[in-house]
C-alpha cells in the first residue's frame, strides 16, 4: 500500500481506539473529578465488561447480535453494581482519603484481575460481532485523466467498527446531556464543587458518590463491550485502558470531561497512527514520560486551567 | 534502660537470632530467608521515604531494577568483578534517584504517586525496548563463576545467606542510626507538618530529595545484591509489582518502624509462597491483605506492637 492509503487506514484503527478510549477516560474523570478519588482498578472494570460480554454471549444461543444485545446492557449494570459495592465496601469506610485511596484501589486491581484468573482462567476468548461486513474504501489520486476515484487493495474497514465509533459518540452525547441538563447531572455537579455544601442543601453525598463510581466503571464496561469483537476478552487486558486512561485524563486536564474527550481522540488517533511508525514499546515509553512531565510541568493539564 | 540502649539490643538480638536461624532451619527455608532478607532491605529503603518522610512512591522498582541491570550488565557486557559491579550498581541507583527525585519531587501527593509509577513503567518498558541486551522478561544469568567475592562463592547456601545477612545488618544500623540523626528527625517532622517544618527553617525540599537518593540507593542495593545471590535479572523486577510489593511489605509490618519492614517481608512472603501451592492467582492474596490493611490496620504489625510498647524504635 501506498502512504497515503496506510495513513488513512490507521487513522481509521486510531479513531475506534479513540473512541473507546474516551468512553473508558471520561469514566476514569468523572470520578476523579466529582470524588476526587484515583481509581487504581478501573481497567479491571473495562477487562470485567469485556469478560462479561463474552460470557454472555456464549450463554444465548441463536444470532450472535441478540447475546451482544444482551451484554451491550447487562455488562456495564453488572459491574457497575460491583464498582457501587466496592464503594460501599471499601472507598467509604476509609473516607475517600487521597493516598489510602490509592492503595485499596491496587488491591481492588488484584482482587479482581485474579479471581478473573481464577474463573475465566488464562486464554484469551473471542466475541462474536453482531454484524461484521467487509467494506472496501476510496481513495483518490490525481492521473493523467485528473483527479480519481480509486478503490487499492486492502483498504478496507468493517460496518462493526464504524458502528463502534458512532455508538461511541452517541453516548458521550446522552453522557454530556445528563450532565448539563438534567437534575442528576446539576446534584453531581453541585457535588464536584463544594461537597460539604452541597451536603448542607441536603444532597445525599455518599448516594451521588456510590452512584457515580458506578457509572465511572460502567462507561469503562461499556468501552469494552464495544471493543471486544475487535479485541478479545483476557484477564490482563485492564493495563493498556488503564494506562491510556490515565494520560488522557491527565493531559486533557483532571475532572475536566470536555478535556478528556479531546485528549481521547488526540492520543487514541496519534496512537494508532504513531504505532504504524514506531514500535508500540517506544510508542509507551514516549506516552509515560509524556503523562510524567505534564504532571510535573503543567499539573493542570494541556488544556486544563488553573482551579481556584 | 533508655531508649538508645532499648533499641540497638532488639536490633542486636535480631541480626543474632537471624544468623542462628541458618543452622536451626531446612535447606528450603533457609534459602528462602535469604531472599527476605535482600527483600527486606529494599522495603528498608521504601519506609525510610514512605515511613519515615511521608513520601508514597509507586516507582521504587526503578531503583530495585537500576541496582540490578547496573551489576547485572556490568558482569556480562564488562566482565567486571562483583566488587565492582556492586559499585556500579549503587551509582547507578544513586544517579537514577538523584535525577527521578529531582523531578517527582516538584508535585506532591497524588501527583506524586502517579509520578513515580510512570517513570518506573517507562523504566520497565525501556528495560524491554532494549531487550537485545537485557534479554527483556527472559532475563539473563549470572554465571557462577562469575560471583565469587573475593573468593567467596556466593552460589552456595552458606555463604549466600550470611551475605545476604551482612547487608540487610548494615541496612538495619544505617535506618537506626539515620532516625536519630538530625537528617532522620528532620525528615520526621517533614512527615507530621511539613508547612511547619519550611516554616522553621529547614530546607525542606532538599531533605525530600535526600530521602529519595538514600531510600533510592538502598533499593538499589538490594537490587545488586539479589542479582549476585541468586544470579539472575529479568525485566519482571523491573515490573509494577516490583514496586507494589515494598509498600505491601511496609504497611504490614509497619511504616516508620526499623524493624517493621522485615516482620512485613517475612509475613508476606510466606503469604505468597503458601497460596502459590494452591492457586496460579496468589496474587489475589497481596491484594486482600493491601484492601485488609488500609480498612483496618493502616499501622501495621510494628505499629500495633507499639502501642504495647511505647519505646519499640
Amino acid at each position: 500500500m501506498e502512504f497515503g492509503p496506510h495513513l488513512f487506514i490507521a487513522s481509521l484503527e486510531g479513531a475506534i481506539t479513540a473512541a473507546v478510549l474516551a468512553l473508558t477516560a471520561v469514566g476514569l474523570s468523572i470520578v476523579f473529578g466529582i470524588m476526587r478519588v484515583v481509581n487504581v482498578a478501573h481497567g479491571e472494570f473495562f477487562m470485567l465488561g469485556a469478560v462479561l460480554a463474552w460470557w454472555i454471549t456464549s450463554l444465548i444461543a441463536g444470532h450472535p447480535a441478540l447475546g451482544f444485545g444482551v451484554a451491550l446492557v447487562a455488562a456495564p449494570i453488572v459491574v457497575g453494581a460491583i464498582a457501587v459495592l466496592c464503594n460501599r465496601l471499601v472507598l467509604n469506610k476509609i473516607n475517600y482519603e487521597p493516598e489510602r485511596t490509592i492503595v485499596a484501589t491496587i488491591g481492588l486491581l488484584y482482587v479482581i484481575q485474579q479471581t478473573t484468573l481464577m474463573t475465566f482462567g488464562p486464554e484469551a476468548r473471542p466475541v462474536e460481532a453482531p454484524f461484521n461486513k467487509r467494506i472496501a474504501l476510496p481513495w483518490f489520486e490525481f492521473g493523467e485523466s485528473g483527479f480519481a476515484l480509486t478503490w487499492p487493495w486492502g483498504l478496507s474497514t468493517t460496518t462493526y467498527k464504524l458502528a463502534v465509533i458512532v455508538a461511541a459518540i452517541l453516548i458521550l452525547l446522552i453522557l454530556w446531556l445528563v450532565l448539563t441538563r438534567t437534575k442528576i447531572g446539576l446534584i453531581m455537579r453541585a457535588t464536584q464543587l463544594d461537597s460539604e455544601m452541597a451536603q448542607a442543601h441536603g444532597i445525599a453525598v455518599n448516594k451521588v458518590y456510590a452512584m457515580v463510581f458506578g457509572l465511572g466503571a460502567a462507561l469503562a464496561a461499556l468501552g469494552a463491550v464495544l471493543v471486544v469483537p475487535i479485541q478479545q476478552a483476557h484477564y490482563l487486558m485492564g493495563g493498556d485502558p488503564l494506562l491510556l486512561s490515565f494520560i488522557v485524563v491527565i493531559i486533557g486536564g483532571l475532572g475536566s470531561v470536555l478535556g478528556t474527550v479531546v485528549a481521547a481522540v488526540l492520543i487514541g488517533m496519534s496512537d494508532g497512527i504513531i504505532s504504524v511508525f514506531f514500535t508500540p514499546t517506544l510508542a509507551k515509553i514516549l506516552a509515560t514520560l509524556l503523562v510524567a512531565f505534564v504532571l510535573i510541568f503543567k499539573p493542570d493539564g494541556l488544556f486544563g486551567r488553573r482551579r481556584e | 534502660m533508655n531508649q538508645a540502649i532499648r533499641s540497638s539490643l532488639l536490633h542486636g538480638a535480631v541480626i543474632v537470632i537471624l544468623a542462628a536461624m541458618f543452622f536451626v532451619l531446612p535447606e528450603y527455608h533457609s534459602g528462602n530467608l535469604a531472599r527476605i532478607l535482600v527483600l527486606a532491605l529494599f522495603a528498608m529503603g521504601y519506609n525510610v521515604l514512605f515511613g519515615y518522610t511521608g513520601l508514597l512512591s509507586l516507582g521504587h522498582a526503578l531503583f530495585f531494577a537500576s541496582g540490578m541491570y547496573g551489576l547485572g550488565l556490568s558482569i556480562l557486557f564488562l566482565q567486571a568483578s562483583p566488587l565492582l559491579a556492586l559499585v556500579i550498581g549503587l551509582i547507578s541507583s544513586v544517579i537514577v534517584s538523584a535525577v527521578i527525585g529531582f523531578l517527582a519531587l516538584r508535585t506532591t501527593g497524588v501527583a506524586f504517586m502517579i509520578v513515580t509509577l510512570m517513570f518506573a513503567q517507562a523504566g520497565y518498558l525501556t528495560v524491554l525496548f532494549f531487550g537485545k541486551y537485557t534479554r527483556g522478561d527472559e532475563g539473563f544469568v549470572i554465571q557462577r563463576a562469575q560471583r565469587i567475592f573475593f573468593g567467596i562463592d556466593l552460589s552456595q547456601p552458606l555463604p549466600r545467606y550470611f551475605a545476604a545477612l551482612a547487608l540487610f545488618a548494615m541496612g538495619l544500623c544505617l535506618i537506626a542510626w539515620l532516625v536519630h540523626s538530625r537528617v532522620g528527625k528532620t525528615l520526621i517532622a517533614i512527615r507530621e507538618n511539613e508547612e511547619r517544618a519550611r516554616m522553621i527553617g529547614y530546607d525542606v525540599q532538599f531533605h525530600k530529595l535526600l530521602a529519595v537518593i538514600i531510600s533510592g540507593t538502598l533499593s538499589g542495593a538490594a537490587g545488586a545484591a539479589y542479582a549476585l545471590l541468586f544470579g539472575y535479572a529479568g525485566a519482571s523486577f523491573a515490573a509494577v509489582q516490583y514496586s507494589i510489593l515494598p509498600l505491601l511489605y511496609v504497611l504490614l509490618g509497619g511504616a516508620g518502624t526499623t524493624i517493621g519492614p522485615l516482620i512485613g517481608t517475612v509475613f508476606m512472603f510466606y503469604l505468597i509462597d503458601i497460596s502459590s501451592e494452591y492457586t496460579n492467582a496468589y496474587l489475589l492474596i497481596a491484594g486482600l491483605v493491601l484492601i485488609l490493611l488500609t480498612l483496618f490496620a493502616p499501622q501495621g504489625i510494628a505499629g500495633l506492637l507499639r502501642k504495647k510498647l511505647s519505646w519499640l524504635p
